[in-house]
């Protein structure tokens, strides 16, 4: 691996001079093209408080900004969440809806849509469910008087089943011409409700979450090697694994909540990570940030502009990311245990 | 004495009563041996002298403080422990693990320091991995993976180090070095050890004192009284004979086996 720090230097360049870069790409490009300079204009303009009235204007500043910024914050969101489950979970093969944090969200949106519609009693009921699932899932596995990693995994893997079952209830009794497409629309994943009120609504939770992470990053490292190595060095993993995970969830129930299930992005970019920074969780956290919301900037113009009506994201980061991982496999020369 | 255990028992869910009654004290610079069958309570009794597992009941006093009371005796007199070589689920390079026996001297929201990082390598030059620290763990054959985790324990600047069978899996060569390192590192740096092994031989040439571990009873003592043909037969089932060689000036005991196969 690439270790070198004048290399590791020169990465750290190019990941963020490519995230400030997609980060404008991402506002002139599009079905309605904006030229690059007059994106500069519309955003210095906004700034400065006087609002332009024209159409360019408004889809830079109420659409593509906000979406742009929501792209940012679930693409780090699910990375560093995925990085750090693989972290405490000593498995890089797990991914942040281990522990049910997925379906329960799910479950808990397609349940809010199926009472009410899309609207925002669906997204705070989405963020309730996702919590209670993993809340579920570290109860169960409790049940056999240990809080091993694998009864945890066993555990979200039973509560995830549970849910699962229940969405496809929901879907069934659903209103097939109004409210079941809406209910599978959201299950696919997209950024299309992106809004000032979404971002609001979830880019403090997001936020805390990735900073609390990014500050316990190096602590990973010590929880990765196990519970008993963790001990004999000094350190008590328990309390340590549980702010982790919940700090995690807290991320990954949050990103659902407003975006959907947007798979393989939290077991994808972690691993792109590795290969560029090396496995230290210290270096692979915050690189997971920068690398995530990258991707999830790009991914998210293909998904907007490739055709008419808007691609689901979830479908194209896992048409992206199932074959990218494959590759992953075959060239990583079995580096993993 | 700097570290001392009282009256340990321990037991799992399956073996209620796999250690009782466990008395034993290491002195400053002391080298301690622990010998007996697979599966009889070795590795156990490491485990909780160091904090891992906790004593069902008795205790393991540091200095004449409780370790359980009080962490802070655990942190003036650190215990470095040295597990078997085992894989690890990521491929940390030798310089990220070392580093990470530096753990209980690092707050929670911090990473490694300048000074951290310095005594890392300087316990990596320790033991002599210089040349293999930008290497990845996963890579390294086993006898460079010990010493990959004694350069661990080392970093956490320990006064004991507690290992567990260091020698095993190791060719009789590699075997030799981990021994003459352990040697080496109780005379320079002041250490006093604790050794898990399987061989007599090795407890013989190295060790003050020795724990003799049975199915339910143990003895303790000075190591040239605890390990006799007498007692090998006894505690391992076993005929052998002990075959001083005298090689200048030292005298070196062999162990036979008088067994027929």
């Amino acid at each position: 691996m690439i270790c070198k720090q004048k290399n590791l230097k020169f990465i750290w360049l190019v990941m963020l001079l490519s995230l400030v870069g997609m980060f404008f790409v991402s506002l002139y490009g599009g079905r309605y093209f904006i030229p690059p300079g007059e994106v500069g204009e519309i955003l210095s303009a906004r700034l400065r408080g006087g609002a332009q009235d024209s159409i360019a204007g408004s889809v830079v500043w109420n659409l593509r900004l906000p979406r742009t910024l929501l792209n940012v914050l679930v693409g780090a969101g699910l990375a560093i969440a995925g990085a750090s489950y693989q972290g405490i979970f000593k498995n890089p093969l797990v991914s942040p809806d281990v522990l049910g944090v997925s379906s329960g969200a799910a479950f808990g949106a397609a349940f809010g849509i199926l009472l009410s519609g899309v609207n925002q009693f669906a997204t705070v009921l989405a963020l309730i469910f996702g919590i209670l699932s993993v809340f579920m899932t570290y109860s169960l596995s409790k049940l056999r008087g240990e809080s091993s990693t694998l009864s945890l995994v066993l555990s979200g893997m039973i509560i995830s089943a549970v849910f699962s079952a229940l969405i496809s209830l929901i879907k069934y009794v659903a209103d097939p011409y109004d409210k079941l497409p809406a209910i599978t629309y959201w299950l696919m994943g997209s950024f299309s409700n992106a809004s000032y009120s979404n971002l609001k609504l979830v880019g403090v939770p997001i936020l805390v979450g990735i900073v609390g992470l990014l500050l316990l990053r190096w602590r990973i490292n010590i929880l990765s090697l196990g519970d008993e190595e963790a001990y004999s060095l000094g350190i008590n993993p328990v309390r340590t694994r549980l702010v982790i995970i919940a700090m995690a969830t807290f991320v990954t129930a949050s990103c659902v909540t407003v975006t959907g299930v947007i798979g393989w992005v939290g077991l994808v970019i972690p691993h792109i990570c590795r290969m560029l920074v090396g496995e230290d969780h210290k270096n692979l956290l915050p690189a997971s940030c920068i690398v995530g919301a990258i991707f999830m900037i790009i991914v998210d113009i293909i998904a907007r502009s490739a055709t008419a009506a808007e691609i689901p994201i979830g479908i194209l980061t896992a048409l992206v990311g199932a074959p990218f991982f494959a590759l992953l496999f075959k060239t990583s020369k079995g580096d993993w245990q | 004495m700097i570290l001392e255990v009282k009256h340990g028992y321990f037991g799992y869910p399956k073996d209620k009563n796999l250690l009782q009654d466990i008395c034993f004290t290491l002195g400053e610079k002391e080298i301690m041996t622990i010998l007996g069958q697979n599966g009889i309570g070795k590795t156990t009794i490491l485990k909780c002298v160091t904090g891992i597992l906790k004593w069902r009941q008795g205790q393991t006093l540091i200095n004449g403080k409780s370790m359980d009371s009080s962490r802070k005796a655990l942190n003036q007199i650190p215990i470095g422990y040295v597990p078997q070589a085992h894989p690890l689920s990521f491929p940390y390079t030798v310089r990220e693990l070392v580093t990470m026996g530096r753990a209980r001297h690092i707050g929670v929201f911090s990473v490694p320091s300048g000074k951290d990082k310095k005594i890392a390598d300087q316990a990596i030059d320790e033991v002599g991995i210089r040349s293999i620290r930008d290497k990845l763990c996963t890579q390294l054959s086993g006898g460079q993976l010990q010493l990959v985790f004694i350069a661990r324990a080392l970093a956490g600047e320990p006064k004991v180090l507690v290992l567990d069978e260091p020698e095993s899996h190791l060719d009789f060569r590699n075997q030799f070095l981990i021994i003459k390192l352990i040697m080496r590192l109780v005379r320079e740096r002041g250490l006093s050890c604790i050794i898990n092994t399987h061989y007599p031989e090795h407890a013989l040439r190295l060790s003050d004192t020795t724990l003799l571990l049975g199915q339910n009873s143990y003895l303790f003592g000075k190591t040239k009284e605890i390990i006799t043909e007498k007692r090998v037969e006894e505690y391992f089932e076993i005929n052998v004979k002990i075959l001083p060689v005298l090689y200048q000036g030292e005298e070196i005991n062999a162990f036979v086996v008088l067994d027929s196969i």
